[in-house]
C-alpha cells in the first residue's frame, strides 16, 4: 500500500531536479555575497596582501635555488595558497548552515539530497574563480608575467582541481566539528601546513627530512606543476616527487576528493542517526 | 481507557480516511537509553493534534522521525501512507516542517528568504500572502539578523507552510512569542485547519493545547501516557473535586468524587461556612499528575532487578 498513489519521478527528471536544486542552493550564497560584499572583498584581498608582504617585505632576502626571481617563484605558490584558504570558507559555510538549522530545513524540503553539497560546491568554486582572478590581476600588477595562454589555462585547471579537494575537506571538517571555534583551529593550522611545503621556499632549501615532508605535501605537486606551466623558476631539488610533479598535482587532489567526499557522505547520513 | 483512534471527519473520501500519521511501538535509542519507548499514536486527517510533555520526553525525536530526518530503531510508522524512512521527494512535498531554533539565512530579508525557499516547491504560496499570514508585513524588508526571537519563529512557520502542505509538523512553534504574536499564530493554525491541513504540534503551553487542539497526547519518558480531547484528558483525575473551607481558623480540605454530598452536609449546619470553594483539577494539574506518574513508574521499573 506504500507509494502507489505517489508519483516519484524517473531518473532523467530526478537528475534535472538535482541540477535545479543545486543551482537554487548556490543562489542563496550569491544572494549573501550581494548583501555582504565586504566579507567577499576581504576573502579575495587577503591573498593579495600576503603576496605583497612576501614579495616586498620578505622577498628581498630570499634566494631561489637554481636561480630565478623570487617574485616569479612566489606568485604560483600564492595561487595555490589561495586555493588552500578555501577550506576555511567552505568549513565556515557548512558550520553556519548547520548551526542555524538551515541544513535541517534543506533535509526536510522536497529537494534532491545531493543538492545541499552540490550547491555548496558550485558556490565555493565560483567564489574561488573570483578570488583567483583578483589575485592574478594583483600578480600582473606587481610585474609577474605567465608563459603562455595555453599552459596558463592548464595551470588554472590544476588550481581548481586542488580547490575541489580542499572543498571536500572543508565540508567534512564542517560536518565533523559543528562548532565555529573549530574553524579558528583550522585557520591556524593552515599556516604550518603551508610553510611545510614549497609554497614560500623551495623544498630543496629545507634541511633533510623537512625537505622530504615538504616535497610530499599534498599541495607541493600542484605548486611545482603550476610553476612549470607558468614558466616560473621551480627551485627544483630533483627528487622523485618533484620530477613527477604533474602526476602528483592530479593524483593528490583526486585521492583527497574521493576520500573526503566518501567521509562527508557518511557524516551527512549520520545527521539522521 | 486511552483511545488513539479518532472517528473520520464527515465529508472525507475513502482515500483520506487513512490516518495522516500512524505509529505503533515507535522506538528510538540514544547510547542504549530509549528516548522513545514504544509510542503508539494516530492522527486523523484534518485534525489538530498537540503533543505535550516535559523536556526530554521524546517529542522532538518523534516529530523528526515522522518528518523523515531521523532514523528509528523500531516500530511501524506511516505518514500520509508512506514509511518516512523511505519517503521520497513527492512525499516530502506534502509535508510542512517547522523545527525548533531555526535561524534561517541571517543576512537576507524576510521577503528574500521566502522568495528563495519558494524555489524548492512546485506551487508555493505567494510570498506576500505568507508574510501577511504570519503578520510580518512591517518586517518584510528587514534582515533576519535584526528580527526578534518571536518574529523569527513566525518566519519559520511561514517557511513551513510555504509548499501548501497536507500535514504540518510544528515543534514548539510559539516559544519566544509574545502573547499577541501567539494569538496571531493560533489564527494561522486555525486557517490551516480550515483549509483541510492536518497539524501535529508540540508545545509546553497547556493553554495553547487547550485552545488549538482537537486532541492532546501527553508524552512522558518516551511513552504516550494519555490521549484525549483537551477537556477530557485524565478523566479519572478530573473526577475528584476538592472542597475547601475554613473552620475554627484552620483550612479544612476534602477530596471527593461527589462534592455535592459534602456540600449538603456542610450547608446543613447552623452557621456560615467561610472560605468555601469547590475546585476541579485544571488541565495543568492533570498534566502534572500524568507526567509525575510516568516518571515514578520508570524509576520503579529501572530499580526493579529482573
Amino acid at each position: 500500500m506504500t507509494a502507489t498513489t505517489l508519483q516519484e519521478p524517473g531518473p532523467v527528471e530526478r537528475a534535472r531536479w538535482a541540477a535545479t536544486d543545486a543551482l537554487t542552493v548556490a543562489g542563496r550564497d550569491v544572494a549573501h555575497w550581494r548583501r555582504r560584499p565586504g566579507a567577499v572583498l576581504v576573502g579575495a584581498l587577503f591573498p593579495v596582501l600576503l603576496l605583497l608582504m612576501f614579495a616586498y617585505l620578505l622577498g628581498g632576502g630570499m634566494v631561489v635555488p637554481g636561480g630565478g626571481d623570487y617574485r616569479d617563484f612566489l606568485v604560483p605558490g600564492m595561487f595555490v595558497l589561495a586555493m588552500v584558504f578555501g577550506v576555511e570558507a567552505t568549513m565556515t559555510a557548512v558550520v553556519t548552515d548547520t548551526a542555524r538549522g538551515i541544513t535541517d530545513r534543506f533535509r526536510s524540503l522536497p529537494m534532491a539530497p545531493s543538492a545541499v553539497v552540490a550547491g555548496r560546491c558550485l558556490a565555493d568554486m565560483a567564489s574561488s574563480v573570483l578570488g583567483l582572478t583578483v589575485l592574478v590581476a594583483a600578480a600582473l600588477a606587481v610585474g609577474w608575467r605567465p608563459a603562455g595562454p595555453g599552459s596558463a589555462l592548464a595551470a588554472v585547471g590544476l588550481l581548481l582541481l586542488l580547490r575541489l579537494a580542499f572543498l571536500w575537506i572543508g565540508i567534512y571538517l564542517g560536518l565533523l566539528v559543528r562548532d565555529p571555534s573549530g574553524v579558528m583551529a583550522v585557520q591556524i593550522l593552515v599556516w604550518p601546513f603551508a610553510f611545510l611545503s614549497n609554497v614560500f621556499v623551495a623544498a630543496s632549501a629545507l634541511p633533510g627530512w623537512l625537505a622530504t615532508l615538504a616535497e610530499w605535501n599534498p599541495v607541493a605537486g600542484t605548486v611545482t606543476a603550476v610553476r612549470e606551466l607558468l614558466g616560473s623558476p621551480t627551485g627544483d631539488g630533483g627528487g622523485w616527487a618533484t620530477e613527477h610533479a604533474t602526476l602528483l598535482a592530479v593524483a593528490w587532489p583526486v585521492v583527497l576528493t574521493v576520500v573526503f567526499a566518501a567521509l562527508s557522505v557518511r557524516r551527512f547520513q549520520r545527521l539522521s542517526a | 481507557m486511552t483511545t488513539t483512534q479518532a472517528a473520520p471527519r464527515p465529508g472525507t473520501t475513502a482515500a483520506q480516511t487513512e490516518p495522516a500519521v500512524r505509529m505503533r511501538g515507535l522506538l528510538k535509542r540514544y547510547g542504549g537509553r530509549a528516548v522513545v519507548d514504544g509510542l503508539d499514536l494516530e492522527v486523523a486527517r484534518g485534525e489538530v493534534f498537540a503533543l505535550l510533555g516535559p523536556n526530554g520526553a521524546g517529542k522532538t525525536t518523534t516529530i523528526e522521525i515522522l518528518e523523515g530526518v531521523r532514523k528509528r530503531d523500531g516500530g511501524e510508522v506511516r505518514v500520509l501512507g508512506v514509511d518516512p524512512a523511505v519517503g521520497g521527494r513527492a512525499w516530502r512535498a506534502r509535508l510542512g516542517v517547522v523545527s525548533q531554533g531555526e535561524g534561517a539565512a541571517q543576512e537576507l530579508s524576510v521577503r528574500e528568504i521566502l522568495d528563495h525557499f519558494a524555489g524548492y516547491h512546485a506551487t508555493p504560496r505567494p510570498t506576500a500572502e505568507l508574510i501577511a499570514a504570519v503578520g510580518l508585513e512591517e518586517k518584510a524588508g528587514t534582515r533576519v539578523s535584526r528580527l526578534s526571537g518571536g518574529q523569527r519563529r513566525r518566519l519559520a512557520v511561514a517557511l513551513g507552510v510555504q509548499g501548501r502542505p497536507e500535514l504540518v509538523f510544528l515543534d514548539e512553534p510559539t516559544t519566544g512569542m509574545d502573547p499577541v504574536a501567539r494569538r496571531q499564530f493560533w489564527e494561522l493554525i486555525r486557517g490551516l485547519r480550515a483549509d483541510g491541513a492536518t497539524v501535529l504540534l508540540t508545545t509546553h503551553y497547556l493553554d495553547e493545547a487547550a485552545e488549538l487542539a482537537d486532541r492532546v497526547g501527553v508524552v512522558a519518558e518516551g511513552r504516550l501516557v494519555d490521549v484525549a480531547p483537551p477537556g477530557e484528558l485524565g478523566a479519572e483525575l478530573r473526577r475528584a473535586a476538592t472542597v475547601r473551607w475554613t473552620e475554627d481558623g484552620a483550612v479544612r480540605e476534602v477530596r471527593t468524587e461527589s462534592p455535592a454530598a459534602v456540600l449538603r452536609d456542610l450547608l446543613a449546619g447552623p452557621g456560615d461556612v467561610p472560605g468555601l470553594t469547590v475546585t476541579r483539577p485544571t488541565l495543568e494539574d492533570v498534566y502534572l499528575s500524568l507526567v509525575a506518574a510516568a516518571s515514578t513508574a520508570r524509576t520503579a521499573a529501572e530499580g526493579d532487578p529482573r
